[in-house]
């Protein structure tokens, strides 16, 4: 994998020295400082970090939700300014973290997945439906139901639909299934893994959840305070082995509740 | 035998509005409003109001065939005759039959309201989700325009409009639409705001959806129902402000059988012949009650914030 990954000299995405700032004079926050990394094409990238990390602030950066930043972010070989083509959405396509909020309230499933094709003008809109549809494992029977008719688990497949309609080449995911009870996110996460394997898809995934890394991932990176902290392969993380004390802390805390490690929490500036 | 298969047939329909997997877009939309219909009819006072609006609906439509004298006949001999069999409400000081000239009024009444929500509710909704939804200098240049029209006392701005555009009905219907849109654009501003950051916003600026896209097709039908539910209980006060044009002299001019001048005129005999001014004035009065039942009714069925 890895070597096929080096013999492809353009890297899906690259990103060097971003910074993302919010607001102004001294009531401004650096959310993001000087962030960096590169993924492969095919590979699935994760950025972990507690709340506030700046880690969805990197995902809103990439896909031009939020045009605030500095620094340089190409995506599939194609250096990207604030304002996006068109077109660039036909490459890069994102899962929200919550299912529940992602879903137009008022639009049928037929619609939230008819609207894409429309704006793109592409053709077969029927076929394209069902064929998403199967593949996210709703089947056609849910084309005409509204969100407040599904489940979450349900939701999250027809906005995993809804990212798919466009066959785009990376898909970011927020949080994909920290909304969802636990036996729904295994079947999430299985969807995704196995998606990504039939489509050749790029994932990068921002959660604060190791386990979902370890699950979904080739490698991550780790941010604390806007700064990514850490690199590394997941089977450095399932070795046990980070470089960083701030990984460790949150390796330990990924455990589970534990008095002497809450006790032991630090603050890493 | 046939009333079995009209049962089967309506339990039929039922089923396939309830259906869980609907098959087609107009059975999903049409279920939907069959499942906002049940919720209606669970409220006594709503449907009250309904039948109101929909009485002064039937009424205005059957105006000819109701009312069994001409509005504009005068009849010198008989002005200002009490209810009686000849003249169910009276008559007024030429002699008119007042049931007549109400129930040609209908017509005159549901016109105002029709033609000022058809002018109000569109760019009402417009200013708002636009100025929302874009902000910065839009924001700031359409809602000045907005303060600058709340900033006068709805009726005294009508007067000046109608003073300046000429008294008449049409022109009445103008001032009153002129002042009547800043609520709107306010309410749908407001709205626009709440829903311009959710996701499913964000997820639809993922897809590569321009601006008026958004707007129209994800904003906009977010904002409809408290909208709606707005503009049904303002028809009261359209009603009112038409009619106090009306009363002015402003509004409907004689002999035009529009509710608020028939009041006018009745003003001058109110102590003697009571009914004249007192029959057009429960006329107002019930159609406002219905509009404003209705509107109620229509908020609990429409507001998704409350269930």
């Amino acid at each position: 994998m890895s070597a096929v990954a080096a013999m492809i000299d353009v890297a899906m995405i690259v990103v060097d020295g971003l910074d993302v700032r919010f607001g102004e004079g001294a009531a401004a926050v650096h959310a993001v400082r000087d962030a960096r990394f590169t993924v492969a094409p095919g590979e699935a990238f994760g950025i972990v970090g507690e709340s506030g990390s700046g880690k969805s602030t990197v995902l809103r950066a990439l896909t031009g939700l939020n045009p605030d930043w500095t620094g340089r972010v190409a995506i599939a070989g194609m250096a990207q300014v604030a304002h996006r083509p068109r077109e660039f959405y036909k490459q890069v396509q994102m899962v929200f973290q919550d299912p529940y909020g992602s879903l137009h309230p008022r639009h049928t499933v037929d619609r939230i997945l008819s609207e894409p094709i429309a704006i793109h003008g592409l053709d077969k809109a029927d076929s394209r439906i069902e064929r998403v549809l199967v593949d996210v494992g709703l089947g056609p029977d849910f084309r005409f139901r509204y969100p407040h008719q599904l489940s979450g688990g349900q939701r999250q497949r027809v906005a995993i639909a809804r990212a798919l309609v466009l066959e785009p080449r990376i898909l970011l995911l927020d949080e994909p299934t920290s909304a969802l009870d636990v036996s729904v996110q295994a079947e999430i996460l299985n969807l995704l893994g196995r998606l990504r394997r039939e489509h050749d898809l790029t994932y990068m995934l921002v959660t604060h959840n190791l386990a979902v890394v370890a699950h979904m991932c080739d490698r991550l990176a780790v941010m604390n305070q806007g700064r990514i902290v850490e690199e590394m392969t997941v089977a450095q993380l399932r070795a046990g082995a980070p470089r960083e004390a701030y990984t460790r802390q949150l390796l330990r805390a990924s455990i589970g509740y534990d008095r002497q490690a809450a006790e032991a929490l630090k603050t890493f500036d | 035998m046939a009333s079995e298969t009209n049962r089967i047939d309506g339990e039929g329909l039922r089923a396939w509005l309830l259906a869980e997997t609907p098959r087609s877009r107009a059975q999903s939309r049409l279920g939907q409003a069959y499942v906002r219909w049940l919720h209606f009819l669970r409220n006594p006072l709503a449907m009250v109001g309904l039948v109101i609006v929909l009485a002064l609906v039937v009424v205005a439509a059957l105006a000819p065939w109701l009312a069994d004298q001409s509005p504009y006949a005068q009849d010198l001999a008989r002005r200002l005759q009490a209810p009686s069999p000849a003249h169910w409400f009276g008559t007024d000081e030429l002699g008119r039959d007042i049931y007549s000239r109400l129930v040609h009024g209908a017509s005159i009444t549901l016109m105002i309201v029709g033609l000022v929500v058809i002018i109000v509710g569109p760019v009402g909704l417009m200013v708002g989700t636009v100025a929302g939804y874009l902000g910065g200098w839009f924001d700031t240049v359409l809602m000045r325009v907005t303060d600058v029209f709340l900033a006068f006392p709805r009726l005294i701005l009508a007067l000046a409009f109608v003073a300046a555009l000429g008294p008449g009905i049409e022109n009445a219907i103008i001032a009153i639409a002129i002042t009547a849109w800043p609520p709107y654009a306010r309410i749908a501003r407001a709205e626009t705001l709440t829903i311009r950051n959710s996701d499913f916003i964000s997820a639809i600026r993922l897809q590569g959806a321009g601006p008026l896209r958004i707007i129209l097709g994800h904003v906009i039908p977010l904002c409809m129902s408290s909208l709606i539910i707005r503009i049904t209980l303002d028809m009261a006060g359209i009603i009112l402000t038409a009619a106090g044009l009306g009363f002015l002299g402003l509004g409907a001019q004689p002999p035009m059988p529009e509710w608020g001048a028939m009041i006018s005129s009745g003003r001058k005999f109110l102590l003697d012949q009571w009914w004249v001014a007192t029959i057009p004035g429960i006329a107002i009065f019930v159609v406002s009650l219905g509009f404003n039942l209705l509107g109620d009714g229509l908020r609990d069925v429409l507001d998704p914030k409350g269930k």
